[in-house]
């Protein structure tokens, strides 16, 4: 793999979001967040939907601002998209008219005129996701999978020191899913980069990350902040031990004391 | 763009799989409706004769073809198709930019919406051919008048469609153009105008059969050429066998217009789920 960039610690501080609905009311997404990531910290964030976790990954993305409080990456306040977070979305979001080749491509071209070292680069992010031999396929002729796989190598093409996936394998089924949480701790070992993850399957985020953020809705709140101290490498394996049952099951009831309450 | 429930299949086949039975369907394409024209033109005939229509209401479909190949082959009909082919060229040429020009400037700036969108619809709801003695007026017999008017009637659907395809927009495409800091012009360029082609190319294919027809109407008001000149001036010698030649060459030229933007069309949306053939 190249170099990448330095990985970048963010800083969430007292954010909170409030939207106008249509009629007129003023619904709460986020409340007073607090939430450090280190440099090169994989931490995922779990919820029931509508604790306003995508809420708050658009808010860290720059593409929505803040009601209070603000994201910072590496000490700088986002206002806007950076060049150095790349993001990944619920669906792939490719292109259709375009190669999976110049779906990877996509955010280099958008700044710079195409040279023979970004060619290398997509190649080499197609043949760490196994996509090599589909450069010159369209979006349509590829499964769920591989789009979103494709989706991971152009969010990586811009080399970028901090990483945010939004619910990435939502729509995958279950074993391809569990394909992508390996490849993606593969690819956080070798780039690097600080991982903001969010999920609504308790095992993967217990699976993949340093740390788990349990969310709880209306409004969107922390309620606990889990170290996950598995050894790594971790593996499928893991889904068996004690431990990791300890984790999700404490993680679950933060979530199960919500539906009774 | 990726939906849940997808197969892992990765072979996609563009056209229909139906390959092993192409020869048959192909051939059956022909034959059916050739032996439907050979029928209508049977019964087209018989009526004439047994109800003893007069040849200056309806000829004989052999009196027609006849015609046709006496139009053809001393060239008149060459010549007037050749002018009007090029009215419905430039018009449709200028009415589709002109279209897509105000259609961008609509969907893409609040100012300019609000500005000349009740203009827009105003001037919408003027019957086209009514406005068609006013092009006579200032620009002549000539081709110019045909053209302008042509341009005027083929302009809307293109407005229309251009303004709803720049909106058919995926918000989630443009929010990933956002995140890949994508500027105003490079989102407008690589991603709207792409999923705007579809409802461009739906509007072409009916401004092209507008275009025809505007320069018929353009031609029946005021001119020295053209097949539709050719229609009134045999209508008036009561022609009919040669008012129906040139009927059928206004078909040939319809069917051949409507191919040639199909083609194009087929070219640039390979990608779309309107072109491939397979349920999504």
């Amino acid at each position: 793999m190249t170099t990448q960039g330095r990985a970048r610690d963010v800083q969430v501080a007292g954010l909170s979001k409030t939207f106008d609905t249509q009629r007129g009311e003023q619904v709460s997404a986020l409340q007073d967040i607090n939430l450090g990531i280190r440099a090169g910290e994989f931490v995922s964030v779990v919820g029931a939907s509508g604790c306003g976790k995508s809420t708050l990954m658009r808010i860290v993305c720059g593409l929505i601002a803040p009601t209070r409080g603000r994201v910072a990456v590496d000490g700088e306040v986002v206002t806007q998209p950076r060049d150095d977070v790349g993001v990944v979305f619920q669906n792939a979001v490719l292109l259709p008219w375009m190669t999976v080749k110049d779906n990877v491509l996509m955010p280099s071209d958008l700044r710079e005129r195409r040279k023979a070292e970004h060619e290398q680069r997509a190649q080499e992010l197609l043949e760490m996701t196994g996509l090599t031999g589909f450069e010159g396929k369209y979006p349509f002729e590829l499964s769920g999978g591989m789009r979103q796989r494709v989706s991971i190598c152009r969010a990586l093409m811009c080399q970028p020191s901090f990483l945010a996936l939004d619910e990435p394998f939502g729509a995958l089924d279950a074993m391809t899913r569990e394909q992508m949480n390996l490849e993606l701790m593969r690819i956080w070992t070798e780039t690097g980069a600080t991982v903001l993850f969010i999920t609504h399957s308790v095992p993967e985020a217990v699976l993949l990350s340093d740390r788990v953020v349990v969310m709880t809705p209306r409004p969107g709140r922390i309620a606990d902040v889990i170290t996950i101290e598995l050894p790594r490498p971790r593996s499928l394996k893991d889904y068996g031990s004690e431990l990791f049952h300890g984790y999700t099951s404490r993680i679950r009831e933060h979530l199960g004391a919500q539906t009774l309450a | 763009m990726a939906t849940p429930a997808e197969s892992e299949s990765i072979s996609a086949p563009r056209r229909s799989p139906s390959g092993a039975r192409w020869g048959r369907g192909a051939l059956l394409a022909i034959a059916l409706p050739s032996i439907t024209l050979v029928i209508l033109l049977v019964l087209w005939d018989r009526a004439v004769v047994h109800l003893q229509i007069p040849s200056t209401l309806l000829a004989r479909p052999l009196d027609v073809l006849s015609e046709l190949a006496y139009g053809l082959k001393s060239g008149i009909l060459l010549t007037h198709t050749w002018v009007t082919l090029q009215e419905v060229f430039y018009g449709f040429l200028v009415g589709a930019f002109a279209g897509f020009a105000m259609g961008a400037l609509v969907a893409e700036s609040t100012w300019t919406r609000l500005a000349l969108y009740p203009f827009l619809v105003a001037f919408q709801m003027i019957p086209k051919v009514a406005i068609a003695p006013l092009f006579i007026i200032w620009l002549g017999y000539g081709v110019s008048s045909k053209v302008a008017f042509t341009a005027s009637i083929t302009f809307f659907p293109v407005v229309i469609n251009t303004i709803a395809g720049l909106r058919s927009v995926d918000s989630e495409v443009l929010e990933m153009m956002r995140v890949f800091r994508a500027t105003r012009w490079q989102a407008f360029y690589r991603v709207k105008l792409r999923f705007a082609l579809p409802y461009l190319f739906a509007s072409l294919e009916v401004a092209m059969v507008l275009s025809v027809i505007g320069a018929i109407v353009a031609e029946f008001v005021g001119a020295t050429k053209g097949l539709g000149y050719l229609i009134l001036q045999e209508m008036h010698k009561l022609e009919t066998a040669r008012v129906f030649a040139v009927l059928i060459v206004l078909s040939v030229v319809g069917i051949i217009l409507s191919w040639i933007i199909r083609v194009m069309a087929r070219a640039a949306l390979f990608w779309h789920e309107s072109e491939r053939g397979m349920p999504n």
